[in-house]
């Protein structure tokens, strides 16, 4: 740290920078390891020693999309040589794609599963991150009685175990009809996300400078205007992290799923789970539906890894 | 009339004439937030106090009858319910310690002049961003006894991880440690940045040792900052569910939001459970105050 090292202190400086290296690769390994499983053939995804080197395919996805059944027997040559080359690697696991009466080829749970969670993630991060700004705005820039304690009621929001309140959502849900619906998870994401919304948006509005609406409100705009036309562009970064933040959490959420849905709007985190299955689970799938799932979040945390750093930390402090 | 009194008032009301008010624009931002969560928050919790006082269970059409206290008494005085929460506490511990151990030990390596700063902050950020069910399922890859990674790494043979009733928590605990230090790290960097630099180097002069440095001057600074992550930790480690009930079924890692859930989805046992999620509500409230108040105690320091 200091301007003149010493030897000793660059000799340190080394062995933080290996110890670093190290832990990073730690840390990373288990990512890389199902990102590899993921292209794996399914006899290598087993082994031991474990396959380090081999050569990538892509039947776990093959398999990943498509309905399969185990094959009585092996397939005859016939069969064999007839079938595409996709079915062929389907083949050689032991089991053969599911067709409906038209021949067409009939699609696993999986991509369903990956739909709903798009539609439950996009649609309550929109919502909790247009409610969250223009709330966060009103506190901002107007006098709200007990405004401390209003915001500490938005967040204790947050502080509930999810599965407390799960309960008498399931019964409430039961009662209107809202179980196993799309809307039905949208709006506890939108309820559970909000309160970070609120938050986090409140500290990037606060850092915009009254003078800019106060200028625009001279130049004629209503106050209507001057938040769409001058604030919105402004806090345009900070709304664009706290959209990431609220899309990772609703992307990732298990027990509300878990509880409050089971076939029309189960999303991808508790049907990967569900494929696990009792007797050998073939990891290689497994693996190719968590590595799809994980590819969303990887993009985004690269992408927006500064904003990130300061929301994360500027959440937590606020909080 | 009307014209000659607006320019006369400031900006901002002469814009407000022209449009809604301040004061409806600041309602009508404000006041659907609270209500909604009012109605998704609040109102459950109210619904389910009442349901807490019954013997209802969702499974059957049955009315439910008042029992008042006989849930609660009942819980309080069942041992099975303590053995979960002292199975959570040795969870929160444990996960809770190893992740301030790993967190700020790689903040202090990486408060150094460490090429590539950012970018490995950025990898080490992606376990915290991932589905903690999604985690449990590919750690149980991981673990497995026969062919998983984690063994042939460490050479440990075919030893059991999530099988054997010991160390079941233990491995729960690891993986909860690999996905949240990151979190801490990222809180004690912070901390560790605004620790203004002249307090090193009147150290230096002072030809104070390392371990008086870090004791007097890294660790009450990084302190407050510190025990924000671990009060952050402590509450989502009470509150785990996915990771544990994804990776084991051991009976010694039913944490109590696992009972919890058990109780009410799966032995429908909707009033009692009802009962326990108030318990456990009541609890986390008296733990956030603890640290709270231990927190203003650090800062004032």
């Amino acid at each position: 740290m200091a301007a003149v090292q010493t030897r000793s202190e660059r000799a340190l400086n080394r062995v933080a920078i290996a110890a670093v290296l190290v832990i990073t690769l730690i840390f990373l390994a288990p990512i890389y390891w199902i990102t590899s499983t993921a292209f794996k053939p399914r006899n290598l995804a087993t082994t031991i020693p474990p396959t380090v080197l081999f050569e990538p395919e892509i039947s776990p996805f093959v398999k990943l999309f498509t309905k399969r059944s185990q094959l009585r027997g092996a397939p005859t040559p016939e069969e064999y040589a007839a079938a595409p080359w996709w079915e062929r690697m389907v083949f050689d696991g032991g089991e053969k794609i599911v067709r409906s009466g038209r021949g067409e080829i009939q699609p696993s749970g999986y991509p369903n599963r990956f739909m709903n969670s798009l539609i439950v993630a996009i649609t309550s991060t929109v919502l909790a991150v247009g409610m969250g700004t223009f709330t966060a705005y009103g506190f901002s820039r107007f006098k709200v009685k007990g405004e401390a304690d209003l915001l500490f009621f938005i967040l204790s929001t947050r502080m509930l175990p999810p599965v407390v309140v799960a309960i008498p959502m399931f019964l409430m849900y039961r009662v209107v009809g809202l179980n196993d619906t799309h809307w039905g998870l949208i709006i506890l994401y939108t309820a559970f996300n909000l309160s970070f919304s609120v938050w986090l948006m409140k500290g990037f509005i606060d850092e915009i400078p009254k003078e800019y609406e106060e200028a625009a409100l001279v130049d004629g705009y209503t106050r209507m205007q001057a938040f769409f036309k001058i604030v919105i562009p402004e806090a345009a970064t900070g709304i664009a992290a706290t959209a990431v933040f609220c899309f990772i959490t609703a992307w990732n959420e298990y027990a509300f799923a878990l509880i409050m849905t089971n076939r029309r709007a189960q999303t991808a985190p508790p049907f990967i789970p569900s494929q696990v299955g009792s007797g050998l689970p073939d990891w290689t799938v497994i693996a190719a539906g968590t590595f799809l799932f994980l590819l969303p979040v990887a993009i985004f945390t690269f992408l927006l890894r500064n904003h990130l750093l300061r929301g994360m930390s500027f959440g937590a402090i606020r909080k | 009339m009307a014209t000659v009194v607006m320019t006369s008032l400031d900006a901002k009301s002469r814009a407000a004439s022209r449009g809604m008010s301040d004061i409806s624009i600041r309602n009508l931002f404000i006041i659907p937030t609270i209500l909604f969560l009012i109605v998704f928050n609040i109102f459950p919790l109210i619904y389910s106090l009442g349901y807490s006082f019954t013997d209802f269970r969702a499974s059957s059409n049955a009315r439910a009858n008042f029992v008042g206290l006989q849930n609660y008494r009942e819980l309080l005085n069942d041992t099975f319910i303590w053995s979960n929460f002292a199975i959570t506490a040795k969870y929160v511990i444990v996960s809770v310690t190893g992740q301030v151990i790993v967190g700020f030990g790689t903040a202090m390596l990486l408060n150094r002049d460490i090429p590539l700063k950012g970018l490995l902050t950025t990898l080490l950020l992606l376990p915290m961003m991932l589905s903690m069910a999604v985690v449990g399922l590919f750690w149980k890859l991981l673990y497995d006894p026969s062919f998983g990674i984690i063994n042939y790494a460490l050479g440990l043979g075919s030893f059991e991880w999530l099988s054997n009733p010991d160390m079941a928590l233990y491995a729960v605990a690891i993986t909860d440690i690999w996905m949240w230090s990151p979190f801490v790290m990222l809180l004690s960097l912070a901390g560790l940045s605004a620790v203004p630099k002249h307090l090193y180097e009147a150290a230096a002069i002072d030809r104070a040792g390392p371990f008086y440095t870090f004791f007097r001057i890294t660790l009450p600074l990084v302190a407050p900052i510190l025990m924000i992550a671990i009060i952050f930790r402590t509450m989502e480690a009470f509150k785990t569910f996915d990771l544990a009930y994804i990776l084991t079924s051991q009976p010694t890692t039913e944490v109590i939001s696992i009972r919890l859930y058990k109780m009410a989805f799966q032995e429908w046992q909707t009033g009692r459970s009802c009962a326990l999620a108030y318990i456990v509500l009541i609890m986390v409230l008296a733990i956030t105050n603890i640290y709270v108040k231990y927190l203003n105690k650090v800062k004032e320091r």
